[in-house]
């Protein structure tokens, strides 16, 4: 019931877009329906030379992970130490609290001048992007890790690194996993801001920009429903697995 | 296997910088197979003797010694089961049960045998793919118990474990930690609030003072087991403990 409730609002907004788009009647303003799903249906043909829908789509999917990558493989460890311990936290708190609400995009020159064009700017994007919330979680997640819990590892001989990998790790998990999952999030709509920006040559933002320099609107939308389905695939990954391993942090009493 | 404490005394410094005394001068040897109970008003430092036995604290004076061996850290010889919210929500109460011997690097068909054993000793057999959180409060501490008792330590150190389950539940695992101490012969050291369980349990009981605690008398339980909780002996131990007590907590 719910999901069938969930369905009138998408349908009438695609029947409203096709009645004012036969009533508008210019593709420069808003493109009917039947010129953006051949689009969508054909998404291995290329596009004004800029290559196809999914040869786009790997290229920000392969910026976006390793952007995501390196945020986490800094995020996770600096955030369970500065969950752990009071000194590490406080050496990095303050600094990192004045970085923290500098927007992405505001990192834009800086990643130009230091990185030139290319991959490595956008990644640098990605990874300012994405950093903040993975390490905001894996602290809180840490803090949540029950004192008794650690004490029970250490009794029954866990030595420090056992206590890590056995009791704090998978206690914080769900929570860092919340974090990865808002990491992620901000990671794809940071790749496709930046390659909007001058400089890329491919990528799905780009693909949309150069459309819109060539009066493509029916490439315009077509570009934009793919990139909210990739985000929306991704994050149905990251929930199926939150279900299925991390169910116990709700189920908990 | 005999546990000495010599002396033992314990300071807090609160975030203030003011200094707390919780224990005093506390001296006490327990036999092997010994089942003491340490009773006392709530706030007398009951729990910190106990972590600082199972080297959870350190003493600010005095030492621990098991065997004449100085205790400063966890030890595979004793094993601590908690209040509550002990159990790993994320494993299976099989996993919770085999950790200590995971963590001792102990081979996998060998680790698994021990946590079946131990998990049938506290009637918990079928339960092995179950998750804490499907479990009533006994039986998450019995699987608590099991987890103690699978890397097999000589002292069991149970800080009111009982103390968070309803009174019918209560009665029925004090029953079961008799039948398990009998048939393990583990030396237990059982902090609790209530007097009726410590009369119920216990060889010998260990009465504190308020803070900062001492020990106010030894009061050793003469009567055999299974205890009549109404017998006139136990009557007359439970109104003498109780008494000390309420003086202790200042109650009239």
């Amino acid at each position: 019931m719910k999901r069938r409730l969930g369905l009138i609002l998408p349908v009438l907004l695609i029947i409203g877009w096709e009645v004012a788009a036969i009533v508008i009647n210019n593709p420069f303003y808003l493109p009917g329906l039947e010129t953006v799903i051949p689009v969508l249906l054909n998404p291995f043909a290329d596009i004004l030379g800029t290559g196809s829908l999914v040869e786009n789509a790997q290229v920000s999917i392969y910026r976006v992970t390793l952007g995501f990558a390196i945020a986490a493989a800094v995020a996770i460890p600096l955030g369970i130490g500065m969950g752990r311990s009071q000194l590490i936290n406080e050496f990095f708190d303050t600094t990192l609290e004045l970085i923290r609400p500098v927007p992405p995009l505001a990192w834009v020159p800086l990643a130009l001048a230091w990185f030139k064009l290319g991959i490595a700017s956008i990644v640098f994007i990605i990874f300012i992007g994405s950093v903040f919330p993975i390490l905001l979680n894996t602290i809180d997640g840490v803090r949540g890790v029950k004192k008794t819990w650690i004490e029970v590892g250490t009794t029954l001989g866990a030595n420090e690194r056992q206590v890590l990998t056995k009791v704090l790790l998978p206690g914080a998990a769900p929570t860092i996993w919340t974090g990865l999952r808002v990491g992620f999030g901000i990671a794809w709509m940071c790749v496709v801001a930046a390659e909007i920006l001058p400089g890329p040559t491919s990528g799905l933002g780009y693909l949309i920009m150069y459309a819109y320099n060539q009066g493509q609107m029916n490439i315009i939308i077509a570009g934009m429903v793919t990139i909210g389905v990739i985000g929306l695939a991704i994050d149905l990954v990251f929930k199926f697995v939150e279900k299925r391993w991390f169910s116990w942090r709700t189920l908990e009493r | 296997m005999t546990l000495s404490l010599n002396d033992v005394s314990r300071v807090f410094t609160t975030e203030k910088g003011e200094t707390i005394e919780a224990l005093h001068h506390i001296s006490l040897t327990v036999n092997d197979g010994e089942f003491i109970c340490i009773l006392g008003p709530s706030g007398c430092g009951k729990t910190t003797i106990l972590r600082i036995i199972a080297g959870l604290e350190t003493a600010t004076l005095g030492t621990i010694s098991v065997d004449n061996s100085p205790v400063t850290k966890p030890s595979s010889k004793m094993a601590m089961i908690f209040q509550e919210y002990s159990l790993y929500p994320w494993r299976t109460v099989f996993d919770n049960v085999l950790l200590g011997l995971e963590l001792k690097g102990v081979p996998k068909p060998e680790r698994e045998a021990g946590a079946k054993q131990y998990l049938e000793l506290v009637g918990l057999k079928g339960f092995e793919h179950s998750f804490p959180y499907e479990l009533s409060g006994g039986m998450r501490q019995r699987v608590a118990v099991a987890r103690a008792l699978a890397i097999n330590p000589s002292i069991l150190l149970m800080d009111e474990p009982f103390g968070a389950l309803d009174a019918q539940t209560r009665n029925r695992m004090q029953n079961e930690i008799l039948q398990i101490w009998e048939k393990t012969k583990k030396t237990i050291l059982f902090v609790t609030h209530s007097v009726d369980e410590a009369v119920f349990l216990a060889d010998r009981i260990i009465v504190l003072t308020r803070r900062p605690g001492t020990i106010r008398e030894i009061v050793i339980i003469p009567e055999g087991r299974p205890r009549e909780r109404t017998s006139e002996q136990f009557v007359q131990i439970r109104r003498h403990l109780l008494d000390m007590i309420n003086e202790e907590s200042g109650v009239q």
